[in-house]
């Protein structure tokens, strides 16, 4: 309420239990320093820098359940209950990244010495599937630029390609040729640099469940979610965009940028209206889901309803 | 239909009086799932997308009523159990039933009844185009169904209309198979299904058409 003249509106409106305690820690710090009566500006540069989510009305957190009993895992099978029912057994522990490519610091790292030089940052962002359903989700992890600027990317790499685990036997989804394995997602490297762009290891405050796709998955929340590659085993430094396996599935269908965009309809179904998960009646969807302050300036001139 | 099956008296009487005690459980067991489906979405047992988990489970009860009604001439004819036959009417407006379901939430629950979307959907998007085709050869087929409205037709043209159930078989899982994203398995398991009942009855009126020949 405090917060009035706002570019966007603040994330202050999301209300999971960890913007609780960010939120004491917030208060309690404004009024350490005895400006309880702080501008709006001041307002927006802390709980911005908590989270940098665009908040709009009845963005409130998704259920937990509903988010781990949902989900497009075809590693783990083809239908919603699927990866929570096949993928119990799965082991994430012991995970090792691979950095390949165009990069100074190439090579093999334990998943923990790969995370370890960052800060762990919890963020609460808006999640919108292709299939037009949605869901706002706090996720813990750490900003993948940090994760780019550590390998030293040469001068020639211009997108990042990553890949997920390919163990059929891990993964029993991949015993069925039903998409091509392994599953390979890319961004161009100014969009990987995005400080939007989050590896998150975990959510609501715990573990990446398996069924969200652990030890550690992509969230680039203006993306439509089959970007958000799961469990990450490699990431390779390029020239040229990847060849992601939904654009092999279906070219016509789903493109490499695939940006969240109310005005450029999938094949067979409307993009202007989502449904958030629990909900019976859609809202409509933002332009790249809400980030567009964000993230709109990396698409400057370039005609989104070719480049879809 | 002069049933070329020799019954017994005996078992003639007792036949129809097992197919008359079981219907109301068979009509029971078909509607259970749509009872579960409104108990579910009003105590919020969904997770997920709700509407779509819905359009998904009308549109799956739909198909597999309509394996069950044409399942049951074959089986007729195989088991001899002529009081079979006094379930497909029932088993037939069910398919109606799951199909007017799937269709209304899709229009209303999916498309929120946004006319122009529906408009769109119909005549820009090949797999609703043909669902649609579907539920609308269905309509004459529900109307025809009382006993009243089927005599008044007459024997010959009732039997010719309802022979359009053949083609629903077709496009309706043409419709889901257009549906589906990328797996395509369930879609291939119904196409088969379909056309093991398709062909019991092409073989069978291949036979037909031999003995008559013949005659």
């Amino acid at each position: 309420m405090l917060i009035r003249n706002r570019i966007e509106p603040p994330s202050s409106e999301i209300t999971p239990e960890i913007d609780y305690l960010n939120r004491r820690q917030f208060l309690g710090m404004v009024g350490s320093i005895g400006a309880i009566s702080a501008t709006g500006a001041l307002a927006e540069a802390v709980l911005g820098g908590l989270h940098p989510v665009g908040a709009q009305q009845g963005d409130e957190v998704s259920d937990e359940e509903k988010v781990t009993s949902y989900n497009n895992y075809y590693e783990f099978g083809t239908d919603k209950e699927d990866p929570k029912a096949n993928s119990q057994q799965f082991q994430a522990r012991p995970w090792s990244v691979k950095i390949e490519g165009m990069a100074k610091k190439t090579g093999d790292m334990p998943l923990d010495d790969f995370l370890k030089p960052s800060r762990v940052e919890d963020r609460t962002y808006r999640f919108r599937c292709v299939e037009a359903w949605s869901a706002v989700i706090p996720w813990r992890g750490i900003p993948l630029a940090d994760v780019i600027r550590r390998a030293e990317p040469l001068p020639s790499a211009k997108y990042i390609e990553m890949t997920t685990l390919y163990d059929p036997r891990r993964m029993p989804g991949q015993r069925r040729a039903t998409i091509e394995w392994p599953y390979i997602e890319g961004l161009r490297l100014d969009e990987a640099l995005n400080p939007l762009a989050f590896l998150a290891t975990g959510m609501y405050g715990k573990t990446l469940p398996n069924q969200n796709g652990a030890p550690m998955r992509l969230v680039v929340p203006w993306k439509y979610g089959f970007k958000n590659i799961k469990a990450i085993v490699k990431i390779k430094f390029t020239d040229r965009p990847a060849n992601s396996t939904w654009m092999k599935a279906a070219a016509d269908e789903y493109g490499f940028y695939a940006n969240v965009n109310p005005t450029v309809d999938h094949p067979r179904w409307s993009q202007a209206r989502e449904r958030k998960l629990g909900d019976i009646l859609r809202r409509p969807t933002l332009m790249f889901n809400g980030y567009e302050a964000q993230v709109a300036s990396m698409y400057a001139g370039m005609d989104l309803r070719k480049n879809f | 239909m002069t049933s070329a099956v020799a019954t017994p008296a005996r078992a003639r009487a007792k036949g129809p009086r097992v197919g008359r005690a079981l219907k109301p459980v068979v009509f029971v067991i078909l509607l259970a799932p749509a009872a579960w489906l409104v108990y579910a979405v009003l105590t919020d047992r969904i997770e997920g997308d709700v509407v779509k988990i819905l359009e998904i489970n009308t549109g799956e009860l739909a198909l597999r009523s309509l394996i069950y009604t044409l399942a049951i001439t074959p089986l007729r004819q195989i088991t001899g159990w002529a009081w079979l036959a006094t379930w497909r009417r029932m088993l037939g407006l069910f398919v109606f039933f799951y199909a007017t379901m799937h269709m209304l939430i899709y229009f209303g629950l999916d498309l929120e009844l946004r006319f122009g979307e529906i408009w769109t959907s119909i005549v820009k998007r090949p797999y609703i185009t043909i669902g649609m085709l579907s539920w609308l050869i269905l309509v004459p087929l529900a109307i025809t169904s009382p006993n009243w409205v089927a005599k008044k037709l007459g024997g010959v043209k009732w039997k010719r209309l309802h022979q359009l159930t053949y083609v629903v078989a077709i496009t309706a899982t043409t419709h889901y198979l257009w549906a589906v994203k990328k797996d395509t398995f369930w879609p291939v398991v119904y196409f088969g299904l379909f056309a093991v009942l398709l062909g019991l009855r092409a073989v069978r009126w291949r036979r037909g058409r031999d003995v008559r020949a013949a005659a």
